[in-house]
């Protein structure tokens, strides 16, 4: 899959709560296919101190439409620069990067685990596997009622679970500790979220022995294997989230 | 026509552009971005003789205007460099140059002996710099004796273009450049990375496993002009300048101040074709100003 580096007209920014937002982009040539998992090295114009891309992942794609949409949290400044972007102002993008999910075997059950904006590559998966004649159930994990996003989105894809820590939505507590986990009925979950869920999940399912796939967030300088500062410690050795991952199975990380 | 071309001893290049080692792979990374034979040259990352997996995560901190890294020269060794990386990197019609490092001398003898043998491969990038390893590197590259030593050693094993690549974190770096020449280095290649840190104040750590890393960036682009100013003032050999080069003027810079050539680093992280959008600006500048060959502009202010 060719990479390829462009401007992208915003068709949209918006808000979904205090600090996550979706831009969504349109392509002037046609947009590359995209596969869930993938993200892309987005350019922050305006200030030296924020000097590197940041990646991001590839929240949804509408081929029909030639346009996408990215899910972005508020972290820094550079997440902040994004969030002040207006329709018809243009974005240089770097895509599509990075490996992406697999498909679940015929006929295995499957569950998509996400927590906060980790649900940013979740949603994307959830269509195409919905498209490819799976009906995976989502599980989505937030800090209260607040803070939920994309519900709806993900409604139409399948069956939604719901966590908040303070029990303001759904059941009460972390993603791990969902009913829907405490009898385990699945072959393949498939995780993104803050290192400490992306953990507990990935404990849940060695401990259940369910195939896994988790999606990394390391930091990253190029995007494109150049560089070699994203590693994370595997079993084959140091390699780079950009392009050996983001999406790893746990069995391959040294957790 | 303007001929950007230049040479290292009796060794073309077709333009002053080159990439710098560990900001752009094998190349390979970039062929979907640009054609890399449209480059002067490419310098692979650092090559060893044995694996390397680096050092731990965090390896990497952006900082205003620049980024610290501490990769600690992660790479696959030789064995697998001339196996996996090397029949697909001689395809390529520019340059190949590889950068060695080693812990200790004999190391480097043994990597430039071993790329001696490799036809495609025209020249070595002896790497005296890296501040990211506990042993050789830049220990070899701030002290004068030892940089005497491994340059002597490789020298005298090693048969086709030798360029040094020098270390920002000394005195005196002109004093290093000196003896690179006498000791018959064919080219000195500066400014490695300066040594740097960061902390994170929100975990209340080093933002680097390493603790501290090299910077890199536009930050540093003042400090290398400064220190290729210096060398070139000093040296017959030709210098090759690095640090913060990020488009044309920033090139231009260098050239003027007397870099015969320059790499291109941490600008391709940030735009994979920053590297041949130089080649095409400086042909254009210097179209625009009237000049018909680039050795018009190098060291241009250095000339009485």
């Amino acid at each position: 899959m060719t990479k390829r580096i462009e401007d992208l007209k915003i068709k949209g920014n918006k808000r979904l709560n205090k600090d996550i937002f979706i831009l969504e982009l349109s392509g002037n040539a046609k947009i590359p296919e995209m596969k869930p998992g993938q993200f892309a090295q987005v350019k922050i114009e305006g200030s030296p101190e924020t000097f590197l891309r940041r990646p991001i992942s590839i929240h949804d794609v509408d081929y029909e439409n030639n346009t996408f949409k990215l899910l972005i949290q508020i972290a820094g400044k550079g997440t902040d620069t994004l969030s002040r972007l207006e329709k018809g102002d243009f974005l240089n993008l770097i895509y599509p990067l990075g490996n992406s999910f697999s498909l679940p075997e015929k006929g295995e059950r499957s569950l998509l685990v996400g927590g906060g904006c980790g649900v940013a590559p979740l949603l994307f998966l959830a269509k195409n596997l919905k498209s490819n004649g799976y009906t995976p159930d989502v599980l989505l994990g937030y800090r209260n009622i607040e803070r939920i996003i994309e519900y709806q989105e993900f409604s139409q894809t399948g069956k939604v679970f719901l966590t908040t820590e303070d029990g303001s939505k759904g059941e009460k507590g972390f993603v791990t500790d969902h009913s829907v986990l405490s009898s385990p009925s699945y072959d393949m979950i498939y995780c993104c979220g803050p290192d400490s869920m992306l953990k507990a999940v990935a404990g849940y399912c060695k401990k259940n022995r369910i195939r896994c796939e988790v999606s990394l967030e390391n930091l990253m300088g190029c995007g494109i294997g150049a560089c070699l500062c994203c590693i994370v410690e595997t079993i084959r050795g140091n390699l780079c989230t950009c392009t050996d991952g983001p999406v790893f199975n746990i069995n391959e990380l040294k957790w | 026509m303007v001929n950007l071309g230049f040479s290292i001893g009796d060794l073309l290049f077709k333009n002053p552009v080159l990439t710098a080692s560990g900001t752009f792979g094998y190349g390979t990374e970039f062929e979907d971005f640009m054609d890399v034979s449209k480059l002067g040259g490419i310098i692979l990352k650092g090559t060893t003789l044995e694996p390397r997996e680096g050092n731990s995560y965090p390896r990497m901190a952006e900082t205003p205007s620049g980024m610290l890294n501490s990769v600690g020269l992660q790479n696959r060794g030789i064995d697998y460099f001339e196996k996996n990386i090397y029949p697909h990197v001689s395809g390529y019609n520019t340059n190949v140059i590889v950068n060695i490092n080693g812990n200790y001398v004999d190391d480097y003898v043994a990597l430039a002996e071993r790329i001696e043998k490799l036809d495609k491969i025209p020249a070595i990038e002896l790497n005296i710099s890296c501040p990211n390893v506990k042993m050789g590197g830049m220990a070899f590259g701030t002290n004068l004796d030892s940089a005497r030593e491994v340059i002597k050693a490789v020298r005298a094993v090693y048969s086709k273009k030798l360029i040094v690549k020098l270390s920002p974190n000394v005195t005196n770096i002109v004093d290093f450049a000196r003896i690179a020449e006498e000791e018959g280095a064919d080219s000195v290649s500066l400014i490695n990375t300066l040594l740097g840190m960061s902390v994170d104040i929100k975990n209340m750590k080093p933002s680097l496993s390493t603790i501290t890393g090299g910077l890199s960036g536009p930050a540093i682009k003042p400090v290398a002009l400064r220190m290729v100013w210096q060398v070139a003032k000093s040296v017959k050999i030709p210098v090759i300048g690095i640090g913060g080069i990020m488009n044309t003027s920033d090139a231009i810079e260098f050239l003027i101040a007397g870099a015969t050539a320059v790499q291109i680093g941490t600008a391709s992280f940030i735009d994979p074709q920053a590297s041949v959008k130089i080649v095409e600006g400086i042909r254009e500048y210097l179209a625009d100003k009237k000049f018909s060959d680039i050795k018009e502009i190098i060291g241009l202010i250095n000339r009485d």
